[in-house]
């Protein structure tokens, strides 16, 4: 990972590539390389859609070699969504294989000529770039089925599907898991958009005849790697609660604790949350002859993810996220499992962020477009987000720009990005988060729910303010660097019970790279990182007052804990004072 | 009194999703665990009424009582 590729999408003759040297940004990779160059080479208050934005695709620094969990990708650009800086971060096999190739990034830059699509091809041998119009508002999962008939099995792809050709702000990049499907997404803020404003369709990456990723300490590296997979295994959470049921086995808790958004955030319960819980789903799967247990990525030992069959056995989606299965789900008054299914596989084949779609449809049910719990509707509606009709760009702008067309109050983003599915008046600490977060409403920039809810590292009472903001200020910077490391956030469980599984993630770094690096290093990395995402989102026009969460949090009691949202504005903005 | 049980995710597995119990008063957590043979060391969290509580709470009429295993996502 020594050189950066370069695609200059205005060139003369079609897009044409280059590879320099990583120069000044050494030492970086993942989240922090992607906001490195995006703060130091995009201008803050261009248009995202414009010449001058940049689309950069980054693995982590550990990402091509044997180190556990190292297969997280970063993407990142002026946002579409928020307007904001980005770095949206996906699983899948593209950050391993690209990390082999020896990428420590792809840019993709300047303006397209004309309207032609384009597909790039990455090997050993180099880069190959094709004029290919036959792609045209493809889905996700078509582009795929093609590139593999074209250039074979073993790829490893980066797509966009008709959602970022139509550069909508909701639209996602798609990566590839280990079968080939493209399930794993960049979601959020609209970076399929600028992908697609580039003219580029589909990255094929081949790592044939590479090898892994060596580190400088071999010895150190592999001993580590054991400390590292040991940990992982041996918590609860990362080695039998993540395995067993997936990320939705949350939906009981979150339910349970009063903290479920429901109804587009009117209420903090679901009556039919138990129908689509993490249990259920597990158990529907395995009947199916689908798997509760599958890895994104390989080299993952959590393997949170899963695959859903429909009744009759046939591939239907991935196993939907907690996310998805809430946002299209309780937010919209949905309890049906193939509803929720099916609209995760749309909203993967168009490349729609889950979040943000499930968030939109419950802005439209409050307005009446549908009825709450209309699955068909919601189904349609998305159809229609893929066919690109009016209504269907307007969903597929987002919860803003819909909200604002029907004519709804009550629409809960941060920055122009729709919340996740804890809602922040019966949990204090993410509240803090999705208001200060860089990114706009992020639950993974800071992750507060472990401490809150989960009984995971340090407890603080997720009802009251007291302690949130500390909570979400360690937890942002922590995460900032996790997310430059190439690991997937989950390690974060037992990062925060476990210091010894802390040390051997450092010890993993410094094997590799050579370094000294001790866990304040790490804090001092990740401050780093913040601070130029802050300093661009302020050239771009941010203030303190974005800094906030929407004001109907401060106004409406959130049941069945009757609660307002009660952190102070004065205390949000000491969230990045270190 | 009556209190309503629930419990989620490994917990589940040979027992109950939710129960009814009728109790005596004064009731504690800890007590309801022995009684329905859940080993303490598989609880980690403990709502009641949708709020953190421990082992020592006590019971009251009417109550909900949620337990759950080691749990996350995200």
């Amino acid at each position: 990972m020594d050189k950066i590729l370069r695609i200059d999408v205005g060139a003369d003759g079609g897009p044409k590539a280059t590879t320099d040297p990583v120069g000044d940004y050494a030492g970086l990779g993942g989240r922090a390389l992607t906001s490195a160059i995006v703060s130091k080479e995009v201008p803050m208050a261009c248009h995202p859609l414009g010449e001058e934005n940049k689309l950069v695709i980054a693995p982590g620094l550990l990402s091509g070699s044997i180190a556990a969990m190292s297969g997280r990708i970063s993407v990142g650009a002026k946002s579409p969504l928020t307007g904001g800086i980005k770095e949206a971060n996906s699983g899948g096999q593209p950050s391993q294989v690209l990390a082999r190739l020896g990428y420590a990034a792809i840019v993709l830059q300047g303006k397209p000529k004309d309207d032609s699509l384009y597909k790039v091809f990455i090997n050993k041998n180099g880069v190959e770039i094709t004029k290919d119009n036959s792609l045209k508002m493809l889905g996700n999962y078509d582009v795929v089925e093609k590139m593999k008939e074209e250039y074979g099995q073993k790829i490893a792809c980066i797509s966009i599907g008709q959602a970022g050709e139509m550069k909508l702000a909701a639209s996602s990049v798609a990566f590839t898991d280990m079968e080939l499907r493209p399930s794993r997404h960049a979601g959020r803020g609209g970076l399929g958009a600028v992908m697609g404003s580039k003219g580029i369709k589909v990255i094929v990456l081949d790592d044939a005849g590479m090898a892994m990723r060596q580190p400088k300490d071999v010895e150190r590296f592999k001993e580590a790697n054991k400390r590292w997979i040991a940990g992982l295994q041996g918590h609860g959470v990362t080695g039998q609660a993540l395995p067993a049921y997936g990320t939705n086995v949350l939906t009981n808790i979150i339910n349970e604790a009063g903290a479920y958004p429901t109804y587009n955030f009117k209420e903090g319960r679901f009556a039919g949350a138990a129908k689509i819980s993490g249990e259920v789903l597990a158990e529907m799967e395995t009947k199916r002859g689908g798997l509760a247990t599958h890895g994104c990525h390989s080299g993952c030992v959590i393997r949170c993810s899963g695959i859903y069959n429909d009744k009759d056995g046939h591939f239907l989606s991935k196993q939907p996220e907690y996310e998805t299965v809430w946002a299209h789900g309780g937010d919209c008054g949905i309890d049906d499992l193939d509803t929720i299914a099916m609209l995760d596989f749309l909203d993967d084949n168009y490349g729609l962020d889950t979040i943000e779609m499930g968030v939109t449809i419950g802005v439209a049910m409050e307005a009446g477009l549908l009825k709450f719990g209309d699955g068909k509707g919601a189904i349609n509606l998305i159809k229609e987000v893929g066919q690109g009709t009016p209504l269907g760009r307007i969903i597929g702008s987002g919860a803003v720009v819909t909200g604002k067309v029907f004519g709804i109050e009550r629409v809960p983003v941060v920055k122009g990005q729709a919340m996740p599915a804890y809602d922040p008046r019966a949990v204090h600490g993410i509240g803090v988060t999705y208001a200060t977060s860089p990114m706009g409403a992020d639950h993974t920039a800071g992750y507060a729910i472990a401490s809150n809810i989960l009984g995971v590292g340090e407890k603080v009472d997720p009802l009251k303010p007291e302690g949130q903001v500390d909570l979400s200020r360690a937890l942002q910077i922590a995460t900032a660097f996790i997310d430059s490391s190439g690991m997937c956030v989950f390690v974060a469980f037992a990062l925060l019970d476990q210091p010894e599984t802390n040390q051997a993630l450092i010890d993993l770094v410094n094997a590799f790279y050579g370094w000294n690096w001790t866990a304040d290093d790490t804090v001092e990395f990740g401050k780093r990182v913040l601070k130029m995402e802050r300093d661009f989102n302020v050239g771009a026009g941010f203030t303190k007052e974005h800094d906030r969460l929407p004001l109907f949090m401060k106004t409406q009691q959130l049941s069945p804990h009757n609660l307002t949202f009660q952190v102070k504005d004065e205390e949000l903005d000491g969230v990045f004072n270190w | 009194m009556q209190v309503t049980i629930k419990l989620f995710a490994t917990l589940r597995q040979g027992r109950f999703d939710v129960d009814t119990l009728n109790l005596p008063p004064k009731t504690k957590v800890t007590d309801v665990i022995q009684q329905i043979g859940v080993p303490h060391k598989e609880v980690t969290l403990i709502f009641i009424n949708g709020r953190h509580s421990d082992f020592s709470s006590e019971l009251h009429e009417g109550d909900i009582l949620a337990l759950f295993p080691p749990v996350g996502g995200g």
